[in-house]
């Protein structure tokens, strides 16, 4: 079984990596020891497993390959020697302890990044070198970044436990968001990180693991509603040539019909625990969008109204600019125009602003004014893909 | 573990402090007063500070000691107390510190073991 693909690689390891860390966790009490013995485990298994195939066992071969580096490490520390040298795998993970290990790396005393490369390294099994090349930073700075959070995890005694009721809805919210960016970062990154591990999938396994570990938070099923939702129409997104398509221009018959429906009425099942949130509803207009057989049947009066709820949990100008999207639909091009103009002084700096005033300009006979807006969004996109669209715009239209 | 809260004034809460009438300057310091008490089993020890006009500063690393008028950053924000706190985690602390009734900013230092 040799040639093993790499999403199969990616796979496995982020299967058991998190696993690994609960028990080593558990074991030694000690987070920084323990997330160092995954990544050398995961490293060495990244070393043999591309040539010599995955274990039949890969929990027991991480186990194994941990264990041995943890017996050398610990030598001076002879509790845990001696638990680690009794521990047999494999190890029943207990989701108290996993949710323990994601509440940890996700403290609010941490900085961002440092708890999405901590959540990544230590529940998903990345390494330093695949959390720097998602993220086109460099390696070195991931690895400080991890170092001061590992120290800090010690010494200003950040505890390892699940949060109070009191505290959960504030700090389930940091998980939720380190989860969200990591997904955005994988779903908008372009073609130039191929070669990288595909943070979208890591997205998703985190946001159903958490799911599976907190069966009755709504706005866990929103999340994990909403990247399924999006991953279910992402082939279609792109055309043969790598060009974005518009999702009016999208054939819908390459839309992952099975996954929209799973996504719906877990939306639904999440609706009726009658607590809404942000996720909820990004996620039920997603599938506004995803329900409709065709771009013509649209519900747009309902996704205004979703979007009012959305405005009225978390007001923002992006998505007052997504909800005057839809209002030219329900009430034509003027409306949606005095929508955005009042946008002006928050959004002047953001590329959709004007690819949307310039689309409303051109249905409103302004042709000029509209190619003018178009040119200011194309200064202010850096994303290929984007440029590549309102090029064409700006030649053909 | 122990921790230090670091109460760090701002302009704004001084001046809000000066315009209160002495009723309810007192019902505020009554709160502080308040919240000492509730947490008085983990506190061990601290002090209110007077202001930064009292500060002296002192530098030793340009050969002689520099002594100078004022604290050691000038700003608009100001270390203005201390307390000293005994608790399980840094959880227990940020629990504590959500009820504090004083100043704006609380910084949560942890003491060397």
């Amino acid at each position: 079984m040799a040639q093993t693909s790499h999403t199969e690689l990616a796979r496995v390891v982020r299967e058991h990596a998190g696993r690994l860390a609960t028990a080593l966790m558990h074991l030694t009490g000690d987070f920084a020891a323990a997330e160092d013995l995954v990544q050398d485990a995961v490293l060495a298994a990244l070393r043999h497993w591309p040539t010599e195939g995955i274990p039949d066992r890969p929990d027991a071969w991480l186990f194994t390959v941990a264990r041995r580096r943890g017996l050398d490490l610990l030598r001076r520390q002879d509790t845990y020697r001696d638990k680690l040298a009794r521990l047999q795998w494999p190890v029943q993970p207990d989701p108290d302890e996993q949710l323990r290990l994601i509440f940890t790396c996700c403290h609010p005393a941490l900085p961002r990044p440092a708890q999405i490369a901590l959540t990544l390294r230590v529940v998903c099994g990345l390494t330093t070198t695949q959390i720097a090349r998602a993220f086109l930073v460099h390696e070195s700075a991931v690895a400080r970044r991890i170092t001061r959070a590992k120290r800090k995890i010690t010494d200003a005694g950040i505890p390892y436990r699940i949060p109070n009721d009191d505290e959960l809805g504030a700090r389930l919210g940091q998980v939720l968001t380190v989860i969200y960016l990591l997904f955005n970062e994988g779903y908008l990154s372009t073609a130039e990180r191929a070669q990288s591990r595909d943070l979208v999938d890591d997205a998703e396994w985190l946001a159903s693991l958490l799911h599976k570990l907190m069966p009755t938070e709504p706005e866990v099923m929103g999340l994990l509603a909403l990247i399924v939702l999006h991953r279910a129409r992402a082939e279609a997104r792109f055309d043969t040539d790598g060009a974005l398509v518009r999702l009016q221009d999208q054939d819908r018959s390459r839309w992952d019909r099975h996954a929209i429906g799973d996504a719906s009425r877990l939306l639904i099942r999440a609706g009726l625990l009658q607590r809404p949130g942000p996720y909820q509803l990004q996620a039920a207009i997603v599938a506004c969008h995803a329900e409709a057989a065709r771009w013509q049947d649209t519900d747009w009066e309902q996704i205004v109204l979703l979007y009012d709820m959305l405005l009225h949990l978390e007001p923002s100008p992006v998505t007052r600019l997504h909800r005057a999207i839809a209002v030219r639909y329900v009430r034509g091009p003027n409306k949606a125009m005095a929508e955005l103009d009042t946008l002006a002084g928050d959004l002047d700096g953001y590329h959709l602003y004007h690819a949307t005033r310039a689309e409303l300009l051109r249905q409103l006979g302004q042709p000029d004014q509209g190619r003018a807006a178009d040119a200011r969004a194309l200064d202010l996109t850096a994303n290929p893909a984007e440029q590549a669209v309102l090029q064409h715009r700006l030649t053909w239209t | 573990m122990k921790y230090v809260l670091l109460f760090v004034d701002t302009e704004q809460f001084a001046a809000d402090l000066e315009a209160m009438g002495p009723a309810e300057r007192e019902r505020a310091y009554a709160r502080v007063g308040e919240w000492m008490a509730t947490h008085r089993d983990k506190i061990r020890g601290g002090h209110k500070l007077q202001g930064p006009q009292t500060a002296t500063t002192v530098r030793l690393d340009q050969g002689e000691p520099v002594i100078m008028d004022g604290p050691f950053v000038e700003g608009k924000e100001v270390v203005s107390g201390y307390t000293e706190i005994e608790v399980a985690d840094l959880d227990e602390a940020l629990r504590m510190v959500a009820t504090w009734p004083g100043c704006p900013i609380v910084e949560i230092r942890p003491l060397e073991s």
